[in-house]
């Protein structure tokens, strides 16, 4: 299902994500300066599990499904803001 | 020289832990664990790196029959890994995944092969026993000065620490299947998911459910009665999901404060009693109450707190030695007594600790910070996690710039959001930072500004 998304439907979420992200952690960072393909652990935004579920949870209720952490997907949906934005667009119920 | 055995249940055939794969005997897992130990060195250190909480418990029972000690440091950060391998030599990873152990000496979990379990042991006389003086683990804490600091705990302190909590929870009398959303090597998860099984004589799930859906999914795997191990922050997201959740009977909390509402709310959606669990990594698990039923906390069975001036003191039972705590405490008659709160300088956020002192002469160490100060607001939501905030004097530079630098010294969820540059920081006559005119600092510049 995930490989019927196009690029330009992920790229049209981008803005979307990144201002949730920021609003959901109170990030002292413009949306806008989120790198979509930057790392947002580590030495992107420096993001920890905590922030996370926090995603998790402003994501079931904005986009209305459930994340679930099968094998190492966990790693790779939150690895960058393009990652998350295409995880969404592919799994959103609304 | 006395001797403890390594579980106690006595039913080799009873379920020791429930895995996707199905149910994995009592005698399977002492089966398995032989067949581990077969493959480690006969001493040294044991760095048990298993995610997943029945290959984590093989490993710590190969290490047992090895004569071996666990290690369970806090992190696994590159700089842990090379202060201990500097310092405990011997040392061997076990590893179910792709950890990034540097050049430590490393063997990763193998493929369990079934016919070990074909010959697994039937009856009770072939459950071993170690010395109640094998140094069985060392847990590590973060110490107020950064460094690691050891906490080392005999194996018959152990065994005592998970028969006093299943006793305190009423385990002893009906044994739960726990599935714990915490990690096996920190203390918390330690305690109450492994040695609660192995001397509670329950089954655990062998995963670590990490999002609302997953924990669902995990309870929904194993039979009732059910234990739920899990934080203040994750019971939060769980009930805030509002998915369908299977019954649970009881709730298990530690790590940071859990209030009353979140309580009440997780009572009255689950039907289940709410407990909490009071300790540290460096004297184990001391106590438990009921959150909805007072602030009074009951000491677990052979516990007891001395006063020592303003210092309170853990001693006896399964503590090791005598052990000062960092919270302000009122005893009561009964085993029983009251927590106001830490001492000052000590800063505990999602279990991880550190103290102002410490955090301040990091970022004092930056090139180009002139002066700068962490502050921990007081409590915004009660099971929200609260982040530091830092003003910083630091002309020439960014506030991403310095947390760019800080990022290098401190652990991420120290990181302060947000950091704030200013012109000067309000020290008094004596130099000294009031906490007053921290607040005013932070009200003007932080939360006046949100909207």
């Amino acid at each position: 299902m995930s490989e019927a998304i196009s690029p330009e439907i992920i790229e049209a979420l981008l803005p979307e994500v990144a201002e949730l992200i920021v609003t959901a952690l109170n990030l002292d960072v413009p949306p806008a300066d989120i790198q979509p393909d930057a790392p947002l652990f580590g030495d992107g935004l420096g993001l920890d599990s905590i922030d996370v579920l926090e995603i998790a949870l402003v994501i079931s209720k904005k986009y209305g499904f459930q994340l679930k952490s099968d094998n190492e997907d966990n790693l790779r949906i939150f690895s960058s803001l393009r990652a998350l934005s295409a995880h969404i667009a592919s799994q959103r119920a609304k | 020289m006395t001797t403890v055995p390594l579980f106690a249940h006595s039913d080799l055939d009873a379920v020791f832990a429930w895995s996707a794969e199905g149910p994995v005997s009592v005698g399977d897992y002492l089966a398995d664990a032989r067949w581990l130990a077969e493959q480690l060195p006969a001493t040294g250190y044991l760095l048990n790196l298993c995610h997943d909480r029945y290959r984590f418990a093989v490993g710590f029972a190969a290490g047992l029959l090895r004569g071996m000690t666990s290690l369970q440091p806090s992190s696994q950060s590159a700089e842990t890994f090379r202060r201990l391998q500097a310092e405990y030599a011997g040392l061997v990873c076990l590893c179910d995944g792709a950890a990034d152990t540097l050049d430590l000496p490393r063997l990763d979990f193998p493929e369990t092969p079934t016919v070990n379990r074909k010959n697994r042991p039937k009856t009770k006389s072939a459950i071993p026993e170690f010395p109640a003086d094998h140094l069985a683990a060392i847990l590590f804490t973060s110490g107020s000065t950064g460094l690691p600091q050891a906490q080392r705990k005999t194996w018959g302190k152990l065994v005592a620490n998970g028969r006093a909590e299943a006793i305190a929870l009423g385990l002893d009398r009906q044994p739960h299947a726990i599935v714990g959303t915490v990690p096996v090597q920190h203390s918390y998860g330690f305690e109450s998911t492994f040695l609660l099984a192995l001397h509670g004589g329950c089954a655990f799930w062998a995963g670590k459910p990490f999002y609302p859906q997953d924990i669902a999914g995990a309870l929904a795997a194993v039979p009732q009665p059910r234990l739920l191990v899990t934080t203040p922050f994750h019971l939060s997201a769980l009930l805030s999901a509002e998915i369908e959740l299977p019954p649970v009977d009881l709730l298990l909390s530690a790590t940071a404060p859990l209030s009353t509402t979140l309580a009440a709310q997780a009572e009255a959606r689950t039907g289940a009693p709410m407990l909490e669990i009071y300790g540290s990594t460096e004297s184990g698990q001391l106590a438990s109450r009921r959150t909805t039923a007072g602030a009074t906390w009951t000491l677990l069975p052979g516990v007891r707190l001395e006063q020592d001036g303003d210092d309170t003191v853990a001693c006896a039972g399964h503590v090791e030695g005598r052990v000062a705590l960092s919270d302000r405490i009122e005893l009561l008659p009964d085993q029983r007594f009251l927590l106001h709160g830490r001492h000052a300088d000590l800063i505990n956020i999602a279990g991880k600790r550190t103290s102002l002192t410490y955090l301040n002469h990091q970022l004092g160490a930056v090139p180009g910070v002139v002066d700068g100060a962490f502050f921990l607001p007081d409590e915004e939501g009660p099971d929200g996690i609260t982040r530091l905030t830092a003003f910083v004097v630091a002309p020439g530079l960014t506030a991403r710039q310095v947390t760019v630098e800080l990022r290098q010294r401190i652990d991420a969820i120290f990181l302060p959001r947000p950091l704030v540059l200013v012109d000067s920081l309000p020290r008094n006559s004596t130099g000294k930072l009031p906490r007053g005119d921290l607040q005013a600092l932070y009200a003007e510049k932080v939360s006046h500004g949100r909207g």
